[in-house]
């Protein structure tokens, strides 16, 4: 009886493996489900050994958020479902509310496929038929779905419907990809971070040209992998030793991004590896002023005569596809540079900070022109000193400081030792919550989305939500108030009786006439619930304003 | 006045002066099965079906408790009240209360498939049919149980390859006495939590043939908790208790587990879409197969449930109990529920 359970077992597991979707949708299942992240690495390295080049590299694509284009929207993908299953489309609704998540929901719903074809299409068969279909019609859309859904298990469904509305958020990290293919390749991860960086087209390039050295040559938009900090406390700061080897600037608020200037062309990527060189017109300026060869690494952040504008206002131009002259004008932009990670098309990275800066500093003071910032060092003789200029920061328009080692490498990704985050408290008001709403993911059929108000008299006035800040168990209480004191209804949202007092924390404040409040918060969360507290001992709505007068211009 | 009245102390029948799962103390209270929600702490006369009343005894201690045979009709101040199998875990019963004509049935908690433990559900003709809908949307669809129990078994022999306890969260009453049959199968030894074990002394001192466990107690050869089939309550996840097993993997044994955010939510290496509850189709199932001609949907996803009943035809309102405190009805116990677990002795 063991024997053949095992056998059964692994011929099943060699057969999913083994075959196209099935196997990348194995890979997801396998990552999705371990809480370890050694069996994710193995999973990841094992399917890099059995999958086919094409599929590797939408693997890649995909783990490191390069999907294809949506071609079918959450309302038609809901609609067919609902075709197949004979159920009401509110009874979908509903369904959907509690599980928090599409793909899945559909999934669940889909009546049971029992004869599964023995031979299951690759990956990037579908990928390569979901983007033929941007030039289809909306017959040929829902025909290829429903035909497709035919011919998949329900982990199949799911990770088919998760590549249509994207989110793709399973539980694998880029960070992890790498260094499963570093270890696939025998390579270093910083290696194959880099080479997997920037703009390639995954429909095109083959699986060894997109790891090799010299397509790597040939490509002058490439960006570096941008190195990140972890956050510090000011308790610890005595341990980074002698305040003379370390460098102090301001910490921005706004996008992380690269400027490169190579091959007589401009390129501007965010942290996110995007190109995002179109939609800054300004730095066009640059062009001319920069040498050849060079890639700088700094903010991007609106200001006027070098003083930093709330990140509001970038926002208002970051969505847009086209941008008005008007935009350029009410939010200008300025390039904060503050390392040199390439010069004279050679790579700087490992050179020390201070080398590196030095060069920086010429480089920008050469250019000349006002779109293009050092951002300052900040000079200190202790960390007492240092502590006390902190208490300016919101007055410099920045968040607290960043602390680099003078001899430290760029290096790849988020690393600790050598640079660190010293980041400001936040601004805190009490607030009431008086609505609930389930959340997603591993929040799902859990009210945790919660939208709090202040007083105004009598009123309570919605300013904010968040999603944040609580554990486990605080949610699960939480989610048993909403229960009990909210009306079923339907749709999502619950009214809750307001008498949970919890304090909002956020990062700034701007004034807005698209919210009931008038006001806008920055990464508002949650950072503690006041259970010390009534509902009629919270924050008002003037109290509110008088943040926004101080913080808020 | 109808027959069943939805009271502040819970379903009240007036001509017969009883209560039935009474949420309030009361004099005399009807038990549909002995889930601490359902079966609560402070009334004076209790009548459930007989095996429902020696682990009512384990639970609540002494009182005035009164067993009755499945089938087996009574009569209390002339209505007639008898016990149908509910299939939901030992004892359970639908209780059929019939007056003057008027038939209602009260089928507290209730699963429409046959575990071969708890009895086999049978459906009871009446007017008036109470349902839960603990698991009241189409999201909720079980596999066939001997399927469950397939992957819990090949989840067992992948863990002991590599080396790996496993341990399956599942309730202490119910859940365990199910999994015993299909984990005895791959594992000689089955190893139990204290709660766990009380649970099973308490059924098998009452006559129930269960297969053999061991309880886990600090005298536990070390050799028996490596590679270890451990059954335990949801208390003892994440604790000290769990760590003895190690290495060890998480499985969890819960109606909840079909959304993969709850398996997550939970850290947990595995979960199986076990439950003791009707899924979607089973309710609806339950619901035409009474002949009702009005439903009333309770503790779950009622408002969902009852407007997709009536929208099929079938007139169905919601109505607010205070039922659904155990393990299999909250995406996460509540303290309550935590609490009625008998802490392990150590």
């Amino acid at each position: 009886m063991q024997n053949e359970v095992v056998n059964d077992t692994k011929q099943r597991a060699q057969d999913a493996a083994t075959q196209g979707f099935r196997a990348f949708a194995d890979l997801v299942l396998r990552i999705g489900s371990s809480t370890k992240t050694n069996e994710k690495l193995d999973a990841l390295v094992q399917y890099f050994y059995e999958a086919d080049d094409k599929d590797k590299v939408w693997m890649i694509a995909i783990f490191s958020g390069r999907r294809p284009k949506r071609v079918v929207n959450s309302t038609q993908l809901a609609t067919w479902a609902v075709e197949l299953t004979n159920l009401p489309f509110w009874l979908f609704e509903e369904s959907y509310h509690t599980v928090g998540d599409l793909a899945e929901t559909i999934a669940l719903l889909l009546p049971e496929n029992t004869q599964l074809p023995a031979h299951a299409e690759p990956l990037h068969h579908y990928i390569e038929q979901l983007k033929n279909l941007e030039k289809e019609s909306e017959d040929a859309r829902h025909s290829f779905i429903l035909a497709s859904w035919q011919q998949m298990s329900f982990n199949e469904r799911f990770v088919f419907n998760k590549l249509i509305t994207g989110g793709f958020r399973i539980g694998v990290s880029q960070k992890l990809m790498v260094n499963a293919l570093a270890k696939t390749l025998q390579a270093e991860p910083s290696v194959i971070a880099h080479r997997i960086s920037g703009n390639w087209d995954p429909s095109t390039i083959p699986f060894t040209e997109l790891l090799s050295a010299e397509a790597q040559a040939n490509d002058f938009s490439k960006p570096y992998p941008f190195y990140l900090a972890y956050a510090i406390e000011e308790p610890e700061l005595e341990k980074l030793g002698a305040p003379s080897e370390w460098q102090a600037e301001w910490k921005w608020d706004g996008i992380r991004g690269q400027l490169i200037k190579r091959n007589g062309d401009l390129f501007v990527w965010s942290r996110g590896e995007e190109l995002m060189t179109e939609k800054f017109p300004e730095y066009a300026a640059l062009l001319n002023l920069l040498p050849d060869g060079v890639v700088l690494d700094g903010e991007i952040i609106p200001s006027v005569d070098g003083k930093p504008l709330p990140f509001a206002l970038l926002q208002t131009r970051i969505g847009r596809k086209n941008i008005t002259r008007k935009q350029l004008q009410e939010a200008p932009i300025s390039f904060f540079a503050y390392d040199l990670l390439e010069f004279g098309g050679e790579d700087w990275r490992t050179r020390p900070l201070s080398e590196r800066r030095e060069k920086l500093d010429a480089i920008v003071r050469a250019a000349q022109h006002p779109i293009l910032l050092l951002s300052e060092r900040v000079p200190f003789e202790s960390w007492n000193e240092l502590a006390e200029l902190r208490q300016g920061s919101r007055d410099m328009g920045a968040e607290g400081f960043m602390l680099k080692n003078l001899s430290s490498a760029y290096q790849v990704g988020r690393k600790r030792g050598d640079w660190w985050k010293w980041k400001i408290d936040p601004l805190t008001i009490d607030a009431v919550m008086i609505y609930a709403q389930k959340g997603a993911g591993r929040r799902s059929n859990l009210y945790t989305d919660y939208t709090f108000a202040v007083r105004d008299g009598e009123k309570l006035v919605p300013f904010t939500k968040a999603y944040s800040g609580l554990t486990d168990k605080e949610f699960a209480q939480v989610d048993a108030f909403v229960k009990r004191n909210s009306l079923e209804k339907f749709g999502p949202v619950r009214t809750v009786k307001p008498e949970l007092v919890f304090e909002i924390a956020f990062e700034g404040i701007a004034a807005s006439n698209r919210h009931k409040s008038g006001v806008a918060l920055r990464f508002p969360r949650i950072s503690r619930w006041r259970q010390d507290k009534k509902a009629d001992e919270i924050n008002t709505l003037e109290e509110l304003k008088q943040l926004l007068e101080l913080y808020g211009k | 006045m109808p027959l069943i009245e939805f009271s502040e102390k819970g379903l009240y029948c007036r001509a017969g002066g009883f209560y039935i799962d009474p949420w309030r103390p009361v004099d005399r209270a009807l038990i549909t099965h002995a889930h601490s929600d359902h079966a609560r702490w402070g009334s004076k006369y209790y009548l459930a079906q007989h095996d429902s009343i020696p682990i009512m005894q384990a639970r609540l201690g002494p009182n005035h408790y009164q067993g009755v045979n499945y089938g087996e009709t009574i009569f209390i101040n002339g209505v007639r009240v008898s016990f149908h199998p509910a299939g939901h875990i030992i004892g359970s019963a639908q209780i059929r209360v019939e007056y003057e004509g008027e038939v209602w049935v009260l089928s507290g908690d209730y699963k429409t498939e046959n575990d071969g433990v708890s009895g086999a559900f049978e459906p009871v003709p009446c007017q008036h049919f109470v349902t839960e809908s603990t698991f009241g949307l189409p999201i909720y669809k079980w596999k066939p149980q001997a399927e469950i129990y397939r992957s819990m078994q090949e989840w067992i022999l992948k863990n002991q390859s590599s080396g790996k306890s496993s341990i399956f969260i599942a309730y202490s009453l119910g859940k365990a006495q199910r999994l015993l049959q299909p984990l005895s199968e791959v594992s000689e030894r089955i190893l139990v939590h204290g709660a766990v074990y009380n649970m099973h002394m308490a059924l098998v001192n009452a006559g129930h043939k269960l297969p053999p466990v061991e309880r886990v107690t600090p005298d536990t050869p070390k050799e028996h908790l490596k590679g270890a089939v451990v059954i335990a309550p949801s208390s003892a996840e994440g604790t000290s208790w769990i760590r003895r097993f190690s290495p060890h993997a998480v499985g969890i044994c819960s109606g909840w587990m079909m959304v993969r955010g709850n398996t997550r939510r939970k850290n947990a290496d595995a979960g199986f879409a076990l439950s003791d509850h009707a899924d979607w189709d089973g309710l609806i199932e339950a619901c035409k197969a009474t002949g009702a001609e009005n439903v009333y949907a309770t503790h779950g996803f009622q408002a969902a449930f009852s407007r997709y009943l009536t929208e099929q035809g079938i007139q169905a309102r919601e109505v607010i109990t205070e039922f659904g405190n155990d393990e299999d009805a909250g995406p996460t116990p509540t303290e309550e529920e935590e609490a009625q677990i008998v802490p392990d002795a150590e």
